[in-house]
């Protein structure tokens, strides 16, 4: 069973924010990772080359001298900058998210729900240095593998949890109210047809057609047999398309 | 189309556009700082409106796509209207102020102490160790640091040479910083990591004095170590405490949790941190620019390991914030 935190919200109302896993949190880790190596790396061998090509440091003395001084400012000091503050100043930029998180679909917020404090996201990062121990993140790994929440040490002491961030999907209720006015289904099955088609491209072929030849045969409709290869796939999409948007004759 | 089904169509076109326009304003309060009051006061009313709606939803639509929406859109407006005022300049004035006097002059206070005397006690005992036993030197020096004293020279010596100040400033700082962190952090291991740490420090600097002492370099490592190590190893020590706090919660929580005991210190003691990473800025800086440079005489690293130690000491205290009374003044 998947894992929430349940918040109680000023009017009463009761929310559950779902924890991430962590294979989502490796996930987005792992991401963020080459996105911050590729940028620190970036901005080092922009100025170096840009040095180089300029004739300002001798290559062969790249240790000593003014010039090197300046590429140790301009090129080597940002990209460590980069590195090793990529995740404190994300998160507290982006409100608990990083570019690896919001892909992953996650994003870091405190026990009540609410973006963490910027105390919070750079005590959680500091804590990276024992998460991270022996290496690889093996402790932080063990320690969320272990905990309900799953968390590693560094959520437990900035008390913060990962959970799953979903957008809203203003397009489904277009797609619902707009099937609830033309069609005669229930809502349940303007749910299920909804659903289907919004997942249809993610679907296999041989899923999708069970899918739908299940859902037409609940309406009573027949499914014709006589179709060549990828005919049935076509016909089954403007099938359920039709039905969405009203080509069924109302009972 | 049955009536329920005719309410349903009715209700979800007559509230989607106000679902719609309460998403856009969230999505704009997230982003911006000057609220514009209208928008505001939309926002509010709507996330009230919605509010009604979800209630409503889940009664009659349980476990659906549109009660699903309804929750991830009522989640973000209720983050948008509850969260908290954002003042971050006034809070670290706090923090200055008030916040970490309070701390070290109250309950960080034994374990400072507890930490500055098993720092000095390693340093006594890394001294006595290499004096009676020289040959323990290579314990804490490497053997091109034992070569260079035994010709005379410091390992600091050339330091410029090498690496230019600003490229050193980094490299150090970034060094002292890293080692403070852990010491920190490390006391969640119930403080055995920050004691290794500062044990270490201590015995390490003990031995290397008196390894220089052997050979009369003590007073070149004391006018090397005497600008930027009166904050470094006083800064040390306040992470050291810090940590040992952590250890201390975890090994004695009290009445509360060992968990719910190690977030409130860590809560606590990561104050702390606001000090420590700035001054290690500074300390770092110095020991760049000021402590390999033989153009520097004694008197004036001393005066500026002084004067550094004493701003550290009067943030530390919150003195340099107070305004003198008028008794203070003699008025």
């Amino acid at each position: 069973m998947q894992e929430a935190i349940t918040i109680k919200t000023a009017g009463g109302m009761e929310l559950s924010l779902p924890i991430a896993a962590v294979g989502s949190r490796s996930y987005a880790f792992l991401i963020d990772w080459h996105i911050r190596l590729l940028l620190a790396l970036a901005w080092f061998l922009v100025f170096l080359l840009l040095f180089l090509f300029l004739d300002v440091i001798d290559g062969a003395a790249i240790f000593g001298g003014e010039s090197s001084t300046i590429l140790g400012y301009v090129g080597g000091a940002p990209a460590i900058a980069i590195y090793f503050l990529y995740h404190p100043v994300l998160e507290i930029a982006m409100q608990g998210r990083t570019p690896g998180k919001r892909m992953a679909g996650v994003r870091i917020v405190s026990l009540d729900g609410h973006t963490p404090t910027i105390g919070a996201l750079l005590v959680r990062n500091i804590f990276r240095l024992i998460d991270s121990l022996p290496a690889f993140y093996v402790l932080g790994l063990t320690i969320a593998f272990l905990t309900p929440k799953q968390v590693r040490i560094g959520d437990i002491a900035a008390q913060t949890v990962l959970v799953y961030e979903e957008k809203p999907k203003t397009r489904v209720i277009d797609v619902v109210a707009a099937m609830a006015e033309s069609t005669s289904f229930t809502h349940a099955q303007v749910e299920v047809l909804q659903e289907l088609l919004e997942r249809w491209p993610e679907l296999s072929k041989k899923v999708r057609a069970d899918l739908a030849r299940q859902f037409l045969e609940s309406l009573d409709e027949k499914v014709p047999e006589n179709f060549r290869k990828n005919e049935l796939d076509r016909w089954l999409y403007s099938r359920l398309q039709l039905l969405s948007q009203g080509g069924r004759s109302h009972e | 189309m049955n009536k329920s089904q005719n309410a349903l169509a009715n209700w979800l076109s007559g509230r989607k556009e106000q679902w719609k326009r309460l998403a856009v304003l969230v999505g704009k309060r997230r982003d911006q700082r000057d609220d514009n009051p209208d928008e505001v006061r939309e926002t509010v009313t709507g996330f009230e409106a919605l509010a009604r709606d979800l209630s409503m939803a889940r009664d009659n639509l349980a476990d659906t796509q549109v009660v699903r929406h309804l929750e991830v859109l009522f989640a973000q407006a209720h983050e948008t209207v509850y969260r908290k005022a954002h003042s971050p300049w006034q809070d670290l004035l706090t923090l200055y102020r008030e916040e970490i006097p309070a701390l070290v002059g109250g309950k960080l206070r034994g374990a400072i102490l507890a930490t500055v005397a098993i720092f000095l006690g390693t340093l006594a005992v890394g001294w006595l160790l290499v004096s009676l036993n020289p040959e323990l030197a290579g314990l804490f020096a490497s053997e091109t640091m034992i070569n260079k004293v035994q010709q005379g020279e410091l390992w600091t010596d050339d330091m410029l040479n090498v690496l230019p100040s600003s490229v050193l400033s980094l490299a150090i700082l970034t060094n002292n910083i890293v080692v403070a962190l852990t010491a920190f952090v490390l006391g969640a291991l119930y403080g055995l990591g920050t004691l290794y740490i500062i044990a270490l420090n201590g015995f390490m600097l003990g031995g290397i004095f008196a390894f220089t002492a052997q050979h009369d370099m003590d007073g070149r490592l004391f006018q090397f170590v005497v600008a930027h190590g009166i904050v470094e190893l006083s800064v040390i020590c306040l992470a050291g405490a810090a940590g040992m706090q952590l250890g201390e919660a975890l090994i004695r929580p009290g009445p509360r949790t060992r968990v719910a005991a190690f977030q409130e210190v860590v809560a606590e003691t990561g104050k702390l941190l606001f000090v420590i990473v700035p001054f290690l800025v500074g300390a770092g800086i110095i020991e760049g620019f000021i402590s390999p440079d033989p153009r520097f005489p004694l008197l004036s690293r001393v005066v500026v390991g002084v004067c550094y130690g004493v701003l550290l000491w009067l943030v530390l205290t919150g003195k340099i914030w107070r305004k003198r009374s008028g008794s203070d003044r003699g008025v």
